[in-house]
């Protein structure tokens, strides 16, 4: 693989990008016209809009929480501010962005047009959907300006029911309204996969970011309802004074774990898998190559979808539960690395031999790569019993998840918006600054969150506001990749912002890349092909370019 | 229009209309269960009682679903969807009874001591 | 949306429902919109078992560890106004599937008639379900807000409560919105809606009413029934 930039992937020169003169940011103006929108394209655009601004909020709490980490004292807050900064900066950033990110924004726009369809099935629930989040997210804002939660995302029992005095209710009502939107968005999926693919379009054909999407939604719909009833029954026990965890009349608080991490461990799955499917895409655009193991990739998106729903006792192993039920639970848990193992091979069986180019797309993929590896593997570490008991409730824990959900996840959404970034607008973005936001983000996440693996052997706690002189070094090459995590982050803002004044015009195909949503202008048409689409060949049907091997 | 590669799943291109007469025998049944599901109730038979209560509840359930909500002639799609909810229920009940009933084992099940001679030792000498 | 009776003959799918005022433009067809609707009611049917789901996991944790405490919470239920109301709930799903099929066969008038009926046994049904929740506050039995109770198993019949009013609870606000929903389609069969070409709302309207009462068909036992 060179490490030169490969030459650019169009090899006959061709006619200048023409930016089309009706599209579907052209078809209907106002206010009203987004507002009362059933178009999937446009709601896309309002999700991304409402995501981004609640990422910039979760990453404020992330500032307060690392600034106040540069210390060993808690000088910066109190215990009891900290506990609401680490809380709002967790709720936010599962339920209002890791959950929705990729579905909600990637997923909205280009599913129907990967398939060949007009619109998803259920235009209207789409809109409800972006509606719900936005409930949600108001919700939640309101706990805010009454103080904020400060029970941890995770709602534990019996403190957030019955002894918390920070605005809990407002907060976790937030994230209940937020999970209808989500159950929406994956019923609208799983509806539209199954009964709207275009002429051609058989299952097997369609590309993995739509089997990402269909298997996060499968985990939409049935792990969802699972905590938003356990929310309501968190709420009646502290609103009302029922008696659901309350030990004194008899309750279990291990219940509302059960019940909790029931949704909460798939939840992850429906952080990762789209990403998942993103990353397929862009292995296979910038190796020019037909993905390797199709059937397998696809398959163990189900796979997982299935089996993370067996395993959340591994969040439980200190808690009070049977010991018997850690053991099932950590058996069952190493399953479900086989399936994320079999993509993470053929992913690089796909870059083999291929004609590799860096584009900004790729660097984040490749960004991925290294990042999800280190958190799948700790990810093993976490599902040994034995090993947890020391880890568990410290910084490795905080570490791993992040790596997957911010080296994984949130890389692999990145490399998406960059990818699809011309076509849901017509414009590029500068490819130079792209390639040196992916390069930020690359480090400044490794220098965040690598030395908390190390503060977490050492038995550094999480949550807590002030730790002993002898972690401060790791925590304040923590903070500072932070902040260089964050210029990362930023940089995109201002050029996509700048793009779409400036940006050069993208056309139809601007990678050169398969997939019927190259094959319609940038930015689509209204109803998203001019003519609609029929399937006559395999997924990734890149042309051989001297290639022996296939995939 | 450009044809699809399959069928409609569901085939309701003539939709199975029951007669009158078939929803009122279901209606029925569904009324004699419900005089057998009270008058179990008040049999005691220990805890084989919740477990009756539950088939009579789900054979209620399966009519109503397979005749009133149509499953019966609807696409093997629908079956699998409808399944698939009480498939998670037990999940989400198999594997949380798992740690209740797991708390009331103080000790392994016996099958799982190779040695029964050296359990019966290992928990006097591990006293400290 | 149409307010207009749209006559058809019988079969006339030659183009395709595409002039039928309810046939929404991003289907094919009438065909696809009525599987793709259909389907996705069944989907969110999925996803209410799980959510009820998890409140019957509660419920089944708890009479696990105190049976004593369900059956003597049991105790204070009224079996004939439960059983009274499996029959109304029961006698409800016959008359919406009779006016599922009413809509089947393009019978506006008998479609308005029979979801009226699914109202008016609603309506029954709330009704003794307030009886029972005014009895239920008169005695001291409701957690938190005036429970007073005696006894051994007072501490634990909290938490039988507790579920009793959450389930009982939940799915009288699922009837209330399916009330909601009755109204609606009775106001579109009462403008001639529907048709043997287009009757699939009222299908998707009898599948989560029935749902409804499969919810109460496991509540009944399982809350009343206990021996």
């Amino acid at each position: 693989m060179s490490a030169t930039l490969a030459p650019p992937l169009h090899t006959t020169p061709e006619p200048e990008p023409q930016f089309p003169a009706k599209h579907f940011l052209n078809t209907g103006r106002g206010v009203a016209s987004w507002l009362l929108t059933k178009d999937h394209k446009r709601i896309a655009l309002m999700y991304l809009i409402s995501v981004t601004l609640m990422a910039l909020l979760g990453g404020f709490f992330a500032s307060l929480v690392r600034l106040e980490l540069l210390t060993p004292q808690g000088d910066l807050m109190s215990a009891e501010q900290y506990n609401r900064a680490f809380t709002m900066h967790g709720i936010i950033m599962v339920f209002f962005l890791l959950i929705p990110v990729t579905p909600a924004i990637l997923g909205n726009f280009l599913l129907p047009i990967m398939i060949g369809a007009k619109d998803l099935a259920l235009p209207r629930i789409n809109l409800l959907s972006w509606y719900l989040y936005v409930i949600g997210a108001i919700l939640t804002l309101s706990s805010l300006v009454l103080g904020g939660a400060d029970t941890g995302w995770t709602f534990y029992t019996p403190y957030s029911s019955m002894y918390s005095t920070g605005a809990v209710i407002p907060a976790a009502l937030g994230a209940f309204v937020a999970g209808f939107s989500s159950i929406l968005t994956g019923l609208n999926f799983i509806v539209t996969v199954h009964k709207m693919r275009c002429p051609g379009m058989t299952w097997m054909r369609m590309p993995l970011f739509v089997w990402a999407n269909y298997a996060t939604s499968l985990v939409q719909i049935l792990g969802t309802p699972v905590v938003a009833m356990t929310i309501i029954l968190v709420a009646l026990e502290k609103l009302l004074g029922f008696s659901f965890f309350n030990a004194a009349a008899g309750g279990d608080p291990i219940l509302f774990q059960h019940l909790f991490w029931f949704y909460s461990h798939p939840a992850v799955y429906i952080m990762i898998l789209p990403g998942m499917g993103i990353i397929s895409e862009l292995v296979s655009a910038f190796s020019r190559k037909k993905i390797f193991g199709y059937s397998f990739i696809a398959m163990s998106s189900v796979a997982i979808a299935v089996i993370g729903f067996l395993i959340w006792g591994h969040h439980m192993y200190v808690s009070g539960q049977s010991v018997y039920e850690g053991l099932l639970f950590s058996v069952l848990t190493f399953l479900v690395a086989i399936p994320s193992a079999i993509k993470t091979f053929n992913w690089a069986a796909t870059l083999y031999r291929g004609s590799i180019s860096w584009d900004a797309p790729m660097v984040y993929a490749i960004g991925f790569f290294g990042l999800f590896l280190i958190g799948g593997l700790t990810g093993l570490f976490c599902a040994n019993l034995a090993v947890d008991l020391h880890i568990h409730d410290t910084y490795f824990i905080v570490a791993h998840f992040h790596y997957i959900m911010v080296g994984g996840a949130i890389m692999a959404y990145m490399g998406g918006i960059h990818f699809w970034w011309p076509k849901m607008t017509g414009r590029m973005y500068p490819e130079a600054l792209g390639r040196v936001s992916g390069v930020l983000v690359f480090l400044g996440f490794n220098l965040t969150f690598l030395p908390q693996f190390l503060l977490g052997y050492m038995g550094m706690p999480r949550r807590y506001h002030a730790y002993p002189e002898e972690f401060q070094i790791f925590n304040m090459m923590s903070t500072a990749g932070a902040t260089v995590l964050g210029l990362g982050y930023l940089l995109p803002l201002v050029y996509f912002a700048w793009s779409l004044k400036y940006g050069k015009i993208a056309g139809n195909n601007p990678w050169g890349a398969k997939g019927l949503e190259w094959e319609t202008t940038s930015p689509p048409p209204l109803e998203n092909f001019h003519t609609m689409p029929v399937q006559t060949e395999e997924a990734y049907a890149y042309a051989d370019e001297g290639e022996t091997h296939h995939g | 229009m450009s044809a699809h590669t399959e069928p409609h799943a569901g085939g309701h291109n003539e939709p199975h209309v029951a007669s009158f007469g078939s929803y009122l025998a279901i209606f029925g049944t569904l009324m004699v269960l419900t005089a057998i599901t009270v008058a179990a109730s008040r049999v005691d038979l220990g805890p084989l009682n919740v477990w009756i209560a539950l088939l009579i509840a789900m054979v209620k359930a399966s009519i109503v679903v397979l005749f009133f909500m149509h499953v019966k002639y609807s696409s093997p799609l629908i079956k699998l969807t409808a399944a698939c909810g009480f498939i998670w229920l037990v999940f989400m009940f198999g594997l949380t009874f798992a740690d209740y009933i797991g708390r009331t084992m103080v000790e392994p099940p016996k099958s799982w001591i190779t040695a029964p001679a050296a359990a019966k030792e290992a928990p006097a000498a591990e006293q400290k | 949306m149409a307010s207009h009776a749209v006559t058809h003959t019988s079969g006339a799918h030659d183009d395709a429902g595409h002039s039928n005022p309810n046939y929404q433009h991003q289907f094919e067809d009438l065909h696809q919109q009525y599987d793709a609707t259909t389907f996705g009611m069944w989907v969110f049917l999925a996803q209410e078992i799980l959510f009820f789901g998890a409140i019957f996991c509660a419920y089944a944790v708890y009479r696990f560890k105190y049976p004593e405490a369900y059956h003597e919470g049991a105790r204070e239920l009224s079996l004939i106004l439960g059983g009274t109301n499996t029959i109304v709930l029961i006698l409800s799903s016959l008359t919406m599937a009779l006016g599922v099929r009413a809509a089947q066969l393009g019978r506006n008038k008998s479609v308005f008639n029979w979801l009226a009926l699914t109202l008016l046994l609603g309506f029954v049904f709330m009704g003794i379900k307030a009886v029972e929740y005014t009895e239920k506050w008169e005695k001291h039995h409701v957690p938190g807000l005036n429970w007073h109770m005696t006894g051994a198993e007072a501490d634990h019949m909290q938490i039988y409560f507790s579920i009793y009013f959450a389930m009982t609870g939940m799915h009288a606000l699922h009837m209330i919105i399916g009330a909601g929903l009755l109204l609606f389609f009775m106001y579109k069969a009462w403008n001639k809606t529907y048709s043997k070409e287009f009757y699939g709302p009222i299908e998707i309207m009898g599948l989560y009413w029935h749902f409804v009462d499969i919810v109460w068909i496991f509540l009944f036992p399982m809350l009343y029934l206990i021996s």
